[in-house]
């Protein structure tokens, strides 16, 4: 017994040696002790005054059952409910595929590519309200620059955008895409030249290319990578509001409103702040899933940005 | 001879597929150049318009007479709704600059006491961090509304850096944990044994070998602050407006001078600019540690 004893506890300790961590492994007390709390001090309390105090005044707020049955009755409730899953499954899906197969085009060998993403990446960098307002004046009234482009090119008269619940949605999700492609696609990148070269010389010999590399290499490779990040996209897109308040702003008349847009005018533009709130915790059940899907990956993935 | 017999066919056979690639990436590029390029050169069309009534919603493909008139009207303030544009502008940089600091600062503090200090279980931290990335900001907004009041903050300014800084130190959290796992403890050890105490380690040791993380959270933190229009519209009175507030008189009033506007828009992005070339080095120092595939 004795002689086999330390022989199963070695290993530990050596592992524990191995990864450096005799700070760690001994408890922390006097001035160490004192410092750490010292340093969490800040977070915590941002932790506790901004997040904690305000999201359980918000329950507090949200928790009359008769908020939800008069958001249920609402019909632009159920509107919105149905905008904001098309705004967010399509927008985070479709901007994430994109954004992955964009950044296989961006390391392409060529100066011209890599010079491009210089000016891919500007979206990124306009400022968001500025940009969606842009959005909004080239769609206006048949006047803006895209209907100019139409008329000019291919000699027709655009519709009238914001006329229609399909077109108008369909442009918040497009200068969304726009705004956030560059920002994704740049991640992947990063991820992708991770990728060690062998692999890919490996696959060739397999006969790999192309198509076949990219499904059969490239992605198993990204695939935990692409969750978080489509994950993180979509509590993203979801309290988006800046897009859809600004380039179609609701138009048709508030048929385009998302949870977070509705939510503000529930609120602030007809004075009912508890039905406001209450429409927005309805995004709970969404949320809350999607967070410990996150946890848990990030705890368990090693996660390469 | 034999070789070159037996490789023609093959090399033949793949320069079309070649050229179909090559064209076919060329046209990708064009497609993204138009893309990413239409929305930012309509917003120098409507600025480069001399006219601040109608005529930039006339279907023009280019200004018909353009003039830097009014970049001037901003930079003099003499366009309406911008006539306090420098200290609107000052607001956002304020606004800007005190986020991306105290960001830094909070987070870079957090990470260090639970990673390196290793204070209780680090898995902690990143979880209630990942709480509160499950609440997306603006979902926040009404409750924010009132806690500010609580707090004796409605209509100041700390009051959005406040609100920012909340929903940008997670992600700093998360991005400093993974980068700080690639330095190793032997350095914090070393300084120990030389008796640095720990805030030395932190200044001297920690601070520096993360430069290009803390770049990433930096202009993360100071572009959340400078996108934002929920918080600033709500928070703040006419009095502290910013220069994204601005573009929210869409609403109130058709007939702005939209050409001052756009410019102030254009001349709003040049600050995340000059911060992105600035720490170009250690975010290039951050991607640079790996290869490049084809």
């Amino acid at each position: 017994m004795s002689s086999t004893q330390p022989v199963l506890v070695a290993p530990d300790s050596i592992s524990a040696k191995g990864q450096g961590a005799s700070l760690g492994r001994r408890r922390l007390h006097g001035a160490d002790l004192r410092w750490a709390i010292a340093f969490i001090a800040p977070y915590a309390a941002v932790f506790l005054a901004f997040v904690v105090c305000p999201f359980g005044y918000a329950l507090w707020m949200g928790a009359k059952p008769a908020l939800y049955r008069d958001l249920v009755s609402d019909p632009l409730y159920l509107m919105t409910l149905v905008n904001t899953i098309i705004f967010v499954g399509l927008g985070v899906n479709l901007k994430m595929f994109l954004a992955l197969l964009l950044s296989g085009f961006f390391l392409r060998r060529r100066w011209w590519i890599r010079a491009l993403l210089v000016p891919f990446i500007l979206p990124w960098l306009t400022a968001t309200a500025q940009a969606c307002v842009s959005f909004h004046w080239m769609l206006i009234d048949q006047r803006g620059l895209l209907d100019g482009l139409l008329t000019e090119f291919f000699g027709i008269d655009g519709p009238i955008w914001f006329n229609d619940r399909v077109l108008a949605l369909g442009w918040d999700i497009a200068a969304y895409i726009w705004k956030w492609m560059p920002f994704w696609t740049v991640i992947f990148i990063a991820a992708r030249m991770t990728i060690p070269r062998d692999i890919y010389d490996a696959a060739e010999v397999d006969g790999a290319t192309g198509v076949r590399r990219f499904a059969h290499v490239t992605f198993p490779l990204l695939a935990n990578l692409y969750l978080i990040c489509t994950l993180v996209s979509t509590l993203w897109m979801l309290g988006d509001f800046t897009t859809v308040f600004l380039v179609s702003s609701g138009a048709p008349a508030l048929s385009t409103d998302v949870l977070a847009t509705l939510g503000y005018r529930y609120a602030f533009a007809t004075a009912k702040p508890a039905l406001g709130v209450a429409a927005v915790m309805s995004a709970l059940p969404l949320l809350i899933p999607i967070a410990i899907v996150l946890m848990r990956r990030l705890r368990t993935g090693e996660v390469q940005l | 001879m034999s070789a070159t017999a037996l490789g023609g066919p093959a090399r033949r056979r793949r320069r079309p597929r070649r050229m179909a690639v090559e064209a076919g990436s060329v046209i990708l590029g064009i497609a993204l150049l138009i893309w990413s390029l239409l929305p930012i050169y309509n917003m120098f069309l409507v600025a480069l318009d001399p006219e601040e009534g109608e005529i930039e919603f006339d279907g023009n493909l280019w200004p018909p007479s353009p003039s830097l008139d009014s970049f001037r009207d901003v930079i003099t303030q003499e366009a309406r709704y911008l006539e306090n544009f420098w200290q609107q502008f000052g607001n956002s940089l304020f606004i800007g600059l005190f986020t991306m600091i105290l960001t830094l600062l909070v987070g870079s503090l957090a990470s260090f006491a639970v990673s390196r200090l290793r204070l209780g279980k680090a898995s902690l931290l990143t979880n209630t961090a990942l709480l509160t990335y499950a609440l997306p900001a603006s979902l926040l907004i009404v409750p924010y509304y009132a806690i500010m009041h609580a707090y004796g903050l409605a209509d100041n300014l700390w009051a959005v850096i406040a609100a920012q800084v909340t929903f940008a130190t997670p992600f700093a959290i998360i991005i400093l944990q993974l980068y700080g796992n690639l330095i190793p403890f032997e350095l914090d050890d070393a300084a120990r044994v030389d008796g640095a105490s720990a805030p030395q380690v932190y200044l001297r040791i920690y601070l520096p070998m993360m430069a290009p993380a803390l770049a990433v959270v930096a202009i993360y933190a100071m572009l959340l602050a400078w996108n934002d229009y929920l918080y600033q519209a709500v928070l703040l009175s006419v009095r502290h407006m910013t220069v994204s507030v601005t573009q929210g008189q869409l609403f109130e009033d058709v007939d702005a001078e939209w050409n001052a506007m756009m410019a102030a828009g254009i001349i709003y992005v040049l600050p995340p600019i000059a911060l992105l070339l600035a720490l170009r080095r250690y975010v290039a120092a951050s991607l640079s540690t790996a290869r490049v595939d084809d």
